[in-house]
């Protein structure tokens, strides 16, 4: 029997969600809906009395205060009123079911097969089909994982998707294949292999004497994936350059990531530095008890077919990247860096299969919100920038911190221990994520790839670190590792690697029944991880993870063979040689292309009057204040934020970089920041990586940190790196990364590479712009000591610290104006090194009010967030900022360049003397004070006024963009 | 005596119990993270503990309605412990959802039969909000003795707009005393949006029953038992030498060292 309980607000209470739709529509340009309601729908299948279900309605889905519930589904007269009905697709996992269920338990009522959710839209006005289609796939649902229900239909239709599954050992044909049947295998299986791959397999097979299992050609596609293998970053490449007032260059590199990031770790031989480029995740030292780990992970392409979805499961997987870490890390916090399409984009200006800017952006917003604070994570920093090159492939950066007792920081999995699968149950989700990340989107992906979206379920996460947690504490495992891109295969194969390891893949507990023996083992089902367990601790393990609710299963054992051996049902479905799958991928060698572009250079006269430019500049999407955003994440649980990503005397100034205390009794803390700035990388991939890593350091040190303890992480995101062109760019950018991080002595300790960032249509390649994200942690000592970038006091005085070069190449001053340039901000590194340490000394010993690191928008912006956010005035003098050129003197190019290693800082007037003797040697400008009168101005070079608004006008220009 | 005990109710979802039990450790008591199904199964009993406090989180996701699931685990599991623990003149205090698991379940406003007579419903705005407010308190129950007339503290949560059932039941609250935080600007004047941040009848923000002893609010106290996690600690709060949110958890101690 199925039930149909549908919820409304009573009449009189205000429907929330009813009156978002509204604004929405509005925002789509349809003005002819008069009013949205919304109602809630559970679809109850089981052999159960209507009494029960009215018990169940009353007692558990209805809020009776607030809402009101029928039985059957409400009708509303179809000449006033459409209704949309949005459910789940079948085989798409409901979040609420799981908890619903549970809430009927406790209520002692059996019979309950399934519970489903569906939401329900009553429009009222006239519309017109187009207009409600457009309506509902703009807004409403999302295709890949919803339809639009027909209740009617409905009560016909089981949700129950139990299908028996008969064993059928499916091998493929290589021994036999031609190099284009191999191709085709490749293509037909979406193993993204390429044809040498290919030939390496099928010559591993032609030795062994038989033709691989579906499952071996799987877990080698898996293994070997770009996703997970990096092959572009650890292969051969014959690079060639030609900078445009350089010669030409030509150099063969084996292992990019050896001989740049990771170079710079090993030759930085920082004592600190506990566990690099090994684990899941980066470890330094926190204090003489603790380690924090810090990862970064791209979940892109997932995230332009189902922002909601991609978003979450990207956040619920670098968080397991941290619990996988050592013998598992607590997540302390969360950070995102986004790119995206132009909010504004034009609907028609849209390429087939997909999704609008706007309704990404949403998407992925709720889905980091939705998970990161589900698992009471405070999502702490971060930045959004958008471009028209991002439409079809956004960029979904997510890191995870987590901290651990220093003494669990290795891990061993060792000979003999069992292998244990904790957390969720495996279903057929995310089939084919790790090999679908290592292709480029087409339109089609959305049909072919669907397997590959899926949505995260955080409470079921929650559940598993807090029981982790304890058995780590009683010492009961001996490695750890998570399932992510690959699920099982990955994991498994990983951690086994250097003993072997042997799997029953009929003891992993499934969702539903139906799955064959390699579904299991790619199935990418989230809010996993696998522990290596000694035998006699087990039953211990165990009782932990069933106080819980959490199933923790034995599906294997670690053996000595150094073999991959998987059995279904005590058939062998998989046997390979770990040597093997982890060592026999031909080297490949790809070619490199560099050639510096060279951009139209503007030339135009200085304005006479800049503020209209500036507050251009501060409603520039890059710009503007990212409230809307933030405010949806819990930024404070945890109890440890000390420096908050909104600060101000309104709360709502942007913070350079978040202060956080992981240790509550401790002043201890850890700061986090990035750098990202794709636009320099249009004119120089090496100047774009430099001033990365200059600004993430630049906002350590604006907070009042130091360069003592500061590591970094590297995210490229990148074209297809098989175009010589596109890894041309990828390889400038790493050479930067060794010279600045190396000068700057600041490690790497962990990265990754999402590439094959492309979107085609119609055999046309669109690449994202290649986009560096460096992110930094440092440790700070005594976080009470924090600073923060608003102004306090009216009289203080204001310093540019740091020269102010002729380099608006790339700045958002030139982006307004329709211009790129070719004057990318360089970075000097001992320069930029001494005035870091000046300014860190000049906050220890309390000489700084307020400091604020200057970039996007050069002095002008920055000045202006100082000042708003202070509720204060400011009055600057451009003449008394320290720049460095003889032949330009331009008040717009002193205002907004965007040279690396500036800051602006506001100071006491009776600290001056002591202030400007730390900072003895640093170029530096006393160029105004802080006043009383809310107005912001700019004395030009000749003395003159250029520039001048009320700080209220200013900040409303800042709010207004993304003010959703 | 020996240190007030207090239970901080945990289950899956919940996430602060952690800086709950610190707030209660800070204000001298010894405060223990307890998981629900040991309560159930009698591995642990509340009859141990003297203050019960129920920490923010989304326990079991918040799905169907925040609150809800948990709420109705209290009422059909452990129902008796609890009536037992009020009758004794014992403490609990409900933040964030734990405020929406005591509304749900009937125990606040609190009548005999546990009707719930109040909810806690989806913020105005439709969205989740992050954010400092001021609130304005009564010192009609024991949490909120000794507090400055206008505090500050976080919120952190999507369904917190505070609806009676009726407007008997809001009278009722008016006349016994029983709203004993609202939302308020820096100066204590009930305005609107964002000062009241989801939207509530009355700008409540926090109620507690008739006797003052079970208190419910949606602010964090425990967010801010120290300057430095004041979001201006440079001005306002340059001068004090703990947060607004740690008398609380010391009302709550100290009422139980005299009581008991």
């Amino acid at each position: 029997m199925i039930w149909h309980i549908e919820l409304r607000d009573k009449p009189g209470v205000f429907d929330a969600v009813g009156s978002g739709i509204e604004k929405d529509i509005r925002d789509l340009g349809i003005s002819s809906v008069e009013k949205v309601r919304f109602a809630q729908v559970y679809i109850l299948e089981g052999d159960i009395s209507q009494e029960k279900v009215r018990l169940i309605s009353e007692q558990l889905l209805v809020d009776k205060v607030a809402q009101e519930y029928s039985l059957k589904p409400l009708t509303y007269n179809p000449q006033e009123y459409h209704t949309i009905e949005v459910a789940y697709n079948l085989g798409v996992m409901d979040p609420v079911e799981e908890s619903a269920l549970k809430g009927i338990r406790d209520l002692r009522i059996d019979g309950i097969k399934s519970i489903r959710t569906a939401k329900k839209y009553i429009l009222k006005g006239r519309l017109t089909d187009t207009q409600l289609k457009t309506i509902s796939e703009k807004l409403l649902y999302n295709k890949l994982i919803q339809h639009i229900a027909e209740p009617h239909v409905r009560r016909r239709t089981s949700h129950a998707v139990d299908i028996g599954y008969q064993f059928n050992l499916i091998t493929v044909d290589l021994l036999e294949a031609s190099d284009g049947k191999l191709k085709k295998i490749s293509k037909d299986g979406q193993l993204f292999l390429n044809l040498a791959e290919m030939r390496s397999i099928k010559d591993y097979f032609k030795k062994l004497k038989r033709n691989p299992t579906d499952c071996e050609l799987e877990t080698i596609a898996q293994t070997w994936s770009e996703h997970c293998g990096h092959k572009t970053f650890k292969g051969l490449i014959d690079y060639r350059e030609k900078i445009s007032d350089g010669k030409p260059k030509r150099k063969k590199i084996n292992n990019l990531l050896k001989s740049t990031i990771m170079r710079v770790t090993k030759e930085l031989k920082k004592p600190w530095c506990v566990s690099v480029f090994k684990d899941n995740s980066g470890v330094i030292r926190f204090n003489d008890k603790y380690n924090v780990c810090f990862k970064v992970e791209t979940h892109n392409h997932p995230s332009a077919l189902e922002p909601f979805g991609g978003a979450n499961t990207g956040i619920g997987g670098v968080i397991r990247d941290s619990l996988g870490t050592g013998l598992g890390a607590k997540p302390i916090l969360n950070t995102d860096v986004f790119c995206f399409g132009p909010p504004d984009y034009p609907f028609n200006r849209l390429p087939a299969g997909t999704l609008h800017p706007k309704r990404i952006m949403k998407g992925v917003v709720s889905g980091v919100r939705d998970y990161g604070n589900k698992m009471g994570i405070p999502t702490v920093n971060g930045a959004i920038l958008f471009h028209e090159r991002f439409v079809g492939n956004p960029l979904v950066y997510c890191g995870t911190v987590g901290i651990m007792p220093k003494e669990k920081s290795f891990k061993q999995a060792q000979k003999g221990d069992l292998v244990v699968l904790v957390g969720g149950r495996t279903g057929r989700d995310g089939i084919h994520g790790a090999t679908f990340s290592s292709g480029e989107l087409t339109h089609e992906s959305e049909k072919i790839s669907s397997g590959a979206v899926q949505i995260g379920n955080p409470i079921q996460e929650k559940k598993m670190v807090d029981t982790i947690l304890q058995v780590r504490d009683k010492n009961l495992y001996s490695a750890i590792t998570d399932c992510g891109g690959g699920g099982l295969s990955s994991a498994v194969g990983e951690m086994g690697q250097d003993l072997g390891v042997k799997v029953d893949l009929e003891k992993v507990p499934l969702k539903y029944q139906g799955l064959s023996y390699t579904e299991i083992w790619i199935s990418e089902s989230q809010e996993r991880m696998i522990l290596s367990v000694a035998k006699e601790n087990i039953v211990q393990l165990r009782e932990v993870f069933h106080q819980e609710n959490v199933e923790a299963a034995v599906i294997g054992e670690f053996t000595n063979t150094k073999r991959l051996q998987l059995y279904y049902r005590d058939n062998l479905v998989c046997d390979l040689d770990m040597q093997f799958l982890h060592r026999g991928s031909p080297k490949i060698e790809k070619k490199a292309v560099f050639i510096q572009p060279k951009h139209k250079e503007p030339k135009f006269s200085c304005p006479v009057d800049l503020t209209s430019y500036l507050l251009k500049l501060l409603s520039h999407y890059d710009i503007c204040s990212k409230e809307w955003v933030i405010r949806q994440y819990d930024h404070e649980v945890q109890g440890g934020s000390v420096l908050k990503p909104l600060v101000g005397i309104a709360n709502d100034g942007p913070s350079d970089a978040s202060v956080v205390k992981p240790i509550l009794d401790s002043k201890k803390g850890i700061i986090i920041s990035c750098g990202i700035n794709f636009r320099f990388g249009f004119i120089d991939p090496y100047w774009m990586a430099a001033g990365c890593i200059d600004e993430a350091l630049r906002q350590i040190i604006a907070v009042g940190g130091s360069l003592k303890e500061v590591a970094l992480l590297d995210n490229f995101c990148w074209g297809n790196p098989d175009k010589p062109d596109r890894l041309g760019t990828l390889v400038r950018a790493a050479y930067g990364c060794y010279d600045m991080a190396k000068a700057l002595g600041a490690p790497f300790i962990s990265g990754k590479d999402s590439l094959n960032n492309e979107y085609t249509v119609k055999n046309k390649s669109m690449a994202i712009p290649g986009t560096l994200l460096i992110s930094a942690i440092a440790v700070i000592e005594d976080t009470h000591k924090t600073i923060s970038m608003y102004t306090k006091r009216t009289g203080d005085l204001i310093y540019v610290v740091g020269l102010t070069f002729d380099e608006l190449g790339g700045s958002h001053y030139y982006d307004i104006l329709g211009f790129i340039g070719n004057n990318a901000p360089k970075v000097f590194p001992q320069k930029a090194k001494s005035t870091f340490e000046a300014l860190s000394k000049a906050s220890s010993l309390g000489l700084i009010k307020a400091m604020h690191d200057c970039s996007e928008g050069g002095i002008g912006v920055c000045a202006a967030e100082m000042a708003f956010s202070g509720g204060l005035g400011m009055e600057i003098f451009l003449g008394e900022a320290p720049f460095n050129s003889k032949s330009w003197k331009r008040n717009d190019f002193i205002l907004f360049s965007e040279s690396n290693s500036r800051f602006i800082v506001e100071v006491e007037k009776k600290k001056q003397k002591a202030f400007e003797k730390t900072l003895k040697g640093i170029p530096l400008g006393l160029i105004g004070c802080v006043n009383a009168n809310k107005e912001f101005k700019v004395y030009g070079l000749d003395g003159k006024i250029c520039l001048k608004a009320r700080i209220d006008a200013l900040k409303e220009a800042w709010q207004k963009p993304l003010r959703w | 005596m020996s240190k007030p005990k207090v239970c901080v109710l945990r289950t899956a979802g919940t996430n602060c119990d952690e800086e709950t039990a610190f707030a209660f450790s800070k204000a001298g008591a010894l405060a223990e993270p307890v998981h629900i199904n040991k309560l159930i199964e009698q591995k642990k009993h509340l009859a141990d503990y003297q203050i019960l406090a129920i920490p923010g989180g989304f326990t079991y996701g918040d799905d169907i309605a925040a609150g809800k699931i948990l709420a109705n685990e209290l009422r059909y599991k452990l129902i008796d412990q609890i009536k037992i623990f009020i009758q004794e003149g014992k403490l609990i205090i409900g933040i964030c959802n734990g405020f929406q698991v005591l509304v749900k379940s009937g125990l606040l406003p609190g009548n005999s039969d546990l009707r719930q007579e109040a909810s806690l419903i989806i913020n105005d705005s439709a969205k989740f909000e992050d954010r400092w407010v001021y609130l304005k308190s009564t010192v009609k129950c024991i949490w909120t003795k000794n507090l400055s007339e206008i505090i500050y503290l976080p919120v952190a949560h999507g369904e917190g707009k505070f609806i009676a059932k009726d407007e008997l039941v809001l009278q009722r609250l008016k006349d016994n005393g029983q709203i004993v935080f609202q939302y308020c600007d820096e100066k204590g004047g009930l305005t609107g949006y964002p000062e009241n941040p989801n939207g509530s009848e009355d700008n409540i923000a926090g109620i507690c029953d008739e006797s003052g002893r079970i208190l419910g609010l949606m602010p964090h106290p425990e967010r801010h038992i120290e300057v430095s996690q004041h979001p201006r600690r440079w001005g306002v709060a340059k001068n004090k030498n703990e947060g607004d949110g740690l008398q609380l958890f010391k009302n709550g101690v100290e009422y139980i060292r005299k009581n008991f």
